[in-house]
């Protein structure tokens, strides 16, 4: 919450139906995103989004707010980088201001085998339509000043890929635009409803059941994170997902300008500024699955040991916060959208830690699939019936984190 | 810190082990022979609440364990 979503935002709040077309579980980015595409672009307006919390209560307002494209599979790349391309126009295009600014990415490689895996990362990218370049150790410099490129002495910079089109947003700001969006088209967002069944007609899913009673869909949508393994098992629907604490932290104010977006494969962390001056840092998610939101030492002291190595100047900053969000980890570390098997349930799931930047086009796609019945052709890689096919969509490596 | 009782070693912490998974359950319900080795292969429980887990203790004797921890408190329970 800030002042821009307290003072500006003069929302319609509705009330409750018992019936809509189609009901969206989690009111995070994607499902609100989803509601956004269904009233702006296929007049659907008879949607319900039921939240348990509050509007962006979860991982859409943990996240570290990195936009990029710089994936290692061709449909990855596509995909995202037409969501960065959404990000770019969707000030223009909500009226809302998301503090959206492009800053670039640095993805340092310490190693040859790292240097191998950047170039081909650069040569894909560009094959698929995003801007990625190598970068020698100067060059990288210039972008970053504050960059150690003996890395500490233990991680020499032997060169990074730079991905000039790489953005961050206010994430709360981006939840708020889609939101307002919405029910100013006459979308219902139910605050504090957690969904505790599904309504079934045979096999069909046909509603959902709440604290507040039932709720008829036509067709129902969850773009619920954490809990979505328990979601699924209400119509008896398996997921390979596997929910994971990732943790950021930020530090106090840091002179404004500081270059780009820092990442690195190897140590496996990132560094970007927010608009605040705070440096926002995170690194790999717990090891093992959890929905505790309990922040950890040990990754204060293993983000912290990592990031000084490459910057730093970063010792002499103090941690003023650190929090947790629950993430949903895919075996091959891409999403799941689309059909479930189950008729009349959809899922959005499997954001790990890449969740943020996927929010207008993961939104776009599941508004067409709701609305024509097809998948769109970008996001039909990702079906959950890839793992019954043999078909993994496998890129961690583009992960940043593992 | 989660700490985990090692069989061999004694109470050690978590950065000592390696997370093993969940143990593979395929629910009754699937009978069909493909869908039950599709769901032993790729599909979890991921439990909110108590599950039952491999361990290996990486830095430490280098034997697997089995124990139960709830996920909603990130605590190992008996």
């Amino acid at each position: 919450m800030n002042e821009f979503v307290e003072t500006l935002l003069d929302l319609p709040w509705h009330e409750p139906k018992n019936s809509y077309d189609v009901v969206v579980i989690g009111a995070g980015g994607h499902g609100l995103a989803t509601a956004y595409y269904l009233a702006t672009r296929h007049g659907i307006t008879d949607v319900a989004v039921v939240e348990a919390n509050y509007i962006g209560s979860g991982n859409s307002g943990r996240n570290t707010t990195i936009i990029r494209a710089n994936y290692g599979i061709a449909e990855s790349v596509r995909f995202y980088q037409h969501s960065l391309e959404l990000y770019r126009s969707l000030e223009e295009e909500t009226g809302c201001w998301i503090m959206h600014s492009t800053k670039g990415l640095l993805w340092l490689a310490h190693t040859e085998s790292g240097m191998r895996a950047e170039r081909a990362r650069s040569l894909l990218n560009q094959a698929c339509g995003a801007e990625t370049v190598m970068v020698t150790p100067e060059e990288a410099k210039r972008i970053c000043p504050q960059l150690d490129l003996s890395g500490g002495g233990r991680y020499p910079v032997l060169g990074a890929s730079y991905h000039p089109g790489a953005a961050t947003a206010r994430h709360d700001r981006v939840v708020w635009a889609y939101a307002q969006g919405a029910m100013r088209r006459g979308v219902h967002i139910l605050q504090h409803t957690p969904v505790t069944g599904l309504l079934r007609d045979g096999e069909r899913v046909v509603g959902v059941q709440t604290d507040g009673g039932p709720i008829a869909a036509g067709i129902v949508m969850s773009a619920v994170g954490g809990r979505v393994t328990t979601i699924a098992a209400m119509a008896d629907v398996r997921l390979p997902i596997r929910t994971h604490p990732l943790q950021a932290l930020v530090t106090n104010a840091y002179a404004p300008g500081f270059g780009g977006i820092v990442s690195d494969s190897e140590l496996l962390c990132y560094v970007s500024q927010t608009a605040r001056g705070q440096m926002l840092m995170g690194a790999e998610f717990d090891s093992q699955p959890s929905y505790s939101m309990a922040s950890s030492f040990e990754f204060l002291q293993s983000v912290a040991s990592k990031v000084t190595h490459i910057l730093p100047f970063l010792r002499d900053l103090r941690v003023l916060r650190q929090w947790t969000g629950i993430c949903d980890i895919s075996p091959d570390y891409s999403p799941i959208m689309g059909a479930t098997g189950v008729d009349g349930l959809l899922v959005t799931t499997g954001w790990g830690t890449w969740g943020f930047k996927a929010i207008p086009a993961g939104g776009e796609a599941m508004a067409e699939l709701i609305a024509t019945g097809r998948t769109p052709s970008l996001i039909e890689s990702f079906g959950l019936d890839r793992f019954a096919r043999d078909y993994a969509m496998a890129d961690q490596g583009s992960a940043g984190t593992r | 810190m989660l700490w985990i009782t090692c069989p061999t070693c004694g109470e050690r912490p978590i950065t000592e082990f390696r997370f093993g998974g969940e143990l593979p359950h395929v629910p009754d319900r699937i009978t069909d022979d493909a869908e039950r080795n599709l769901d032993w292969v790729w599909m979890h429980d991921n439990v909110d609440g108590v599950t039952t887990e491999r361990w290996f203790h990486a830095a430490g004797c280098r034997r697997w364990l089995t124990l139960r921890r709830d996920t909603r408190t990130d605590r190992v329970v008996a």
